[in-house]
């Protein structure tokens, strides 16, 4: 239940945010030379994932911000819904404050909270995003429990553009735990991947660019022994289908 | 006392006839750019709005009705007027309220092709502008029978604000002429494998792209509010000599135009009488106004091309003998590609590290960069210190050392010696360059400069900021001039943008080399990696705005206030006196 209200709320947020800020950047802005204040929203994926044993996923990854060129708010929400079991897989939402460091890069830091089926965590996050030299978009995590469990997680990805529309997607995401979380099933070390590989066409402008592709998920070392031990996978293959949105 | 009385009434018929008086509505209107209808902003119902025809000479009243439930503002692009006219909100005055009309009264002092658009919020963009021509009290020093405005215009379907969020959340948003997998294996077919590798990953490891030369993209380029489907039209008699007065009022795009099969010859550049000059094409920066007289002979239509400079889309018009009649409509050339000359000052380089007198950029750029490994290394290290978002410290650069290691191009030194922006005429035959342009009546005595400001010209493209010497205008300092001096600007373009810089309120007097001679413009393009002077009088008291005049490089920080400090007293005191007094006298 509260699951569901974590998930319908950010949603709503989500949606009134533009709105409110959308009336306030006409109202504030009566020169041309200082647009002041800026917002977006994002989902990076939104998509159904079919796996290689028959488990259907609901997935997102989205963003939604507003501020200056010196500081943003931002929320980041990443979900995984299991559609047969009516359960969050995976339900996290970050609320960062961001700013430029480099020429390409900003810091951030902030709140995560993970409210999915089982045991919730809160986090700190400190956090280094932008682009690397060769176009590699780059987002790295450093978490801290409140239990002072702490882990790291890497997220790189690169566009190749087959033509100016036709935009192959390669992602890597992985995760490294600095301790051991036995309750949500983490051990120290390597805890898991994921890799995709999807291949979508923008259709209207770059706010709704269709897709499709592949994804691979795996576990390793005690992380894997927890999820084999629990009587669950340690290695998936979906096929997705999805959508990237951007308002 | 009858001849007093008398005297009294002729004076005010002289006066009379010396005072125009026009009213202006600003009023959301439909515009259709053929592709798209969109809700936007125009004059007396009308998207361009009126053409406003002055006199040199007259003193014009202008009442303004804001209509739009927003407040609005009209500026006089190029008009030399007291600063509380010029109308640039948070500047020269608060704007015009939503519902309230203000009165603009001013002398006009010159004669020409100018413009008038908003200056609040993206209105220009959403098209809030319209067409200025001020007849001269004397005779024009060049005959023509018939003359035509030519406003051109990149109509986007998204509106402005929309249109510099989506570029704040990606700098490529629009682009979409980006290098591709197919264009790397066509590259690595014509110059090998290796040397295609090594120049992705030189443009790579800098985060630049080749085909950044227009941010916005998928516009419909415009004539006098007709998309090339719509198909604006001037008729003519064969034999007659037709003016045309161009206006680049675009938002973010330079056009080059052509008219196939018509030499035309330049007569007027932003509004002053340039020497007349010969070409096939020239290249119109936004904002700019060019005058030509073109002399068709023949009993057909001929097609006014204007192509934008990045390719990415055009504008189309006739001339014809009759209604209807059209000529063939050229391809759009290939799109250019910036080469490593157009980065010459790039932030996040390390210059005097690349030992730049000994290189032939543009040798460097067609042997595919091999061989460069030790000279052309970058110092990025220097990048990931201090940046703190303010671009400050990191874009520091040896500019002298770059300035003298650079030759620039014997033909045009307005472009890096080796750039990719180089314009050529289609025909193959003469394109207008800013050293063809030479005053024919200089307004000032030339003299000395009395000092030299330095403006680089900033920006950090991938979070879509621009800024003049690394500063945005919310964080910056005014500059000050003093009334009388004369100031020679120097323009440092460290980004690999073009931007047309736009002074009000003063002349910018750009120097080509001429020095009496040289061209008197109000706008300046400052192309990628280059250099440009331009002096300017200042004679004309009070707070103006300097900025480039790419709607959404101005919105993003690169804009200055200039406050003119001193000066005549009647003047410095506030026009507003001045044309209260001539008005109790009327």
């Amino acid at each position: 239940m509260i699951r569901q209200m974590a998930a319908t709320s950010w949603l709503a947020l989500l949606m009134a945010a533009p709105l409110a800020t959308a009336q306030a950047a006409v109202s504030e802005q009566e020169d041309t030379q200082s647009a002041r204040y800026f917002w977006g929203v994002q989902f990076e994926e939104f998509e159904y994932r079919y796996s290689d044993d028959d488990e259907e996923l609901g997935v997102w990854k989205a963003d939604a911000f507003y501020g200056t060129d010196e500081f943003k708010l931002r929320w980041l929400s990443n979900g995984e819904y299991a559609i047969e079991e009516q359960a969050y897989e995976q339900l996290e939402n970050q609320l960062v404050g961001q700013m430029p460091v480099s020429d390409f890069f900003d810091v951030k830091a902030g709140v995560r909270i993970d409210t999915p089926e089982g045991p919730d965590r809160t986090y700190a996050v400190l956090g280094v995003t932008g682009l690397a030299p060769q176009w590699f978009e780059v987002d790295a995590n450093l978490y801290v429990s409140k239990d002072g469990d702490t882990s790291a997680e890497l997220d790189a990805e690169y566009e190749l553009l087959i033509t100016n529309y036709w935009i192959l997607v390669a992602s890597l995401d992985a995760t490294v735990a600095f301790s051991e979380d036995r309750e949500i099933g983490v051990g120290k070390g390597l805890v898991s991947t994921e890799t995709g590989l999807k291949l979508g066409y923008d259709l209207i402008d770059r706010s709704f660019s269709p897709y499709f592709g592949v994804v691979h998920e795996r576990k390793y070392g005690d992380t894997a022994d927890f999820a084999e031990a629990g009587g669950g996978s340690t290695e998936d293959w979906f096929a997705v289908v999805g959508a990237r949105l951007s308002f | 006392m009858r001849v007093f009385v008398v005297t009294v009434l002729v004076s005010l018929l002289s006066w009379a006839a010396q005072a125009g008086e026009y009213n202006l509505t600003v009023d959301r209107v439909t515009i259709d750019a053929g592709e798209f209808t969109k809700q936007g902003i125009g004059y007396n119902g009308s998207s361009p709005g009126p053409v406003l025809r002055f006199k040199e000479g007259e003193e014009v009243t202008i009442n303004v009705t804001n209509n739009l439930d927003v407040s609005t503002s009209i500026h006089w692009h190029g008009l030399i007027l007291p600063f509380q006219m010029d109308g640039v909100p948070g500047i020269s005055y608060d704007g015009i309220a939503p519902g309230e009309t203000f009165t603009y009264r001013f002398p006009i002092v010159q004669s020409g092709t100018y413009w008038f658009h908003s200056h609040s919020g993206f209105q220009e963009p959403e098209g809030a502008f319209g067409a200025i021509i001020i007849e001269p009290e004397g005779r024009e020093p060049f005959r023509f029978d018939r003359e035509y405005v030519v406003q051109l215009t990149d109509k986007h379907p998204h509106t402005g604000d929309r249109i510099l969020r989506n570029l704040k959340m990606s700098a490529d948003y629009y682009n979409r002429q980006q290098q591709t997998v197919g264009d790397f294996f066509a590259d690595a077919q014509s110059q090998g494998f290796w040397s295609a590798l090594q120049d992705r990953l030189m443009w790579g490891d800098m985060r630049m792209m080749k085909a950044d030369i227009e941010d916005v993209q998928g516009f419909v380029g415009m004539i006098n509010g007709k998309s090339p489907e719509q198909n604006w039209t001037g008729l003519f008699e064969p034999g007659e000599r037709i003016r045309l007065r161009f206006i680049n009022s675009s938002a973010m795009t330079y056009f080059d135009v052509r008219i196939p099969g018509l030499e035309m010859t330049v007569v007027e550049a932003d509004g002053n009488y340039v020497q007349p000059v010969s070409v096939d094409e020239f290249r119109i920066g936004v904002a700019e106004t060019y005058d030509v007289i073109v002399r068709p002979r023949e009993d057909r239509a001929y097609t006014i091309f204007a192509e934008s400079m990045g390719r990415s889309g055009y504008a189309r018009g006739t001339l014809a003998t009759a209604e209807g009649m059209t000529a063939e409509v050229p391809e759009l050339r290939p799109a250019p590609l910036l080469t490593m000359a157009d980065m010459g000052g790039h932030s996040g380089m390390d210059h005097s590290g690349m030992a730049m007198g000994d290189m032939d950029m543009a040798a460097m750029e067609s042997d595919g960069m091999s061989g460069t490994d030790g000279a052309m290394a970058m110092d990025h290290g220097s990048m990931n210190g201090d940046m703190s978002g303010q671009m400050g410290g990191s874009m520091a650069m040896d500019h002298a050392a770059m300035g003298h290691a650079m030759p620039e191009a014997d033909d045009n030194p307005f472009y890096a010696d080796g750039s990719g922006l180089i314009p050529e005429a289609a025909n193959g035959g003469r394109f207008l360059a800013y050293t063809d342009l030479r005053a024919q009546r200089p307004l000032y005595e030339d003299r000395e400069p009395t000092r030299e400001i330095e403006l680089r010209l900033t920006g950090n493209m991938e979070r879509y900021i621009w800024s003049i010497n690394g500063v945005k205008y919310e964080d910056a300092e005014p500059i000050r001039l003093q009334y009388g001096e004369r100031v020679r600007f120097k323009f440092v373009n460290e980004t690999m943008m073009t931007h047309p810089m736009h002074l009000h309120g003063m002349w910018s007097i750009l120097d080509v080399g001429q020095d009496k001679w040289n061209p008197i413009k109000h706008v300046i393009s400052v192309a990628p990696a280059t250099t440009v002077y331009m002096e300017t009088e200042v004679d004309a008291p009070g707070e103006w705005a300097f900025h480039c005049h790419l709607s959404y490089h101005a919105a993003s920080g690169m804009f200055r206030k200039v406050i003119v400090e001193g000066g005549p007293d009647s003047v410095a005191d506030g026009d507003a006196e001045a044309v209260d007094g001539q008005e109790g006298e009327a």
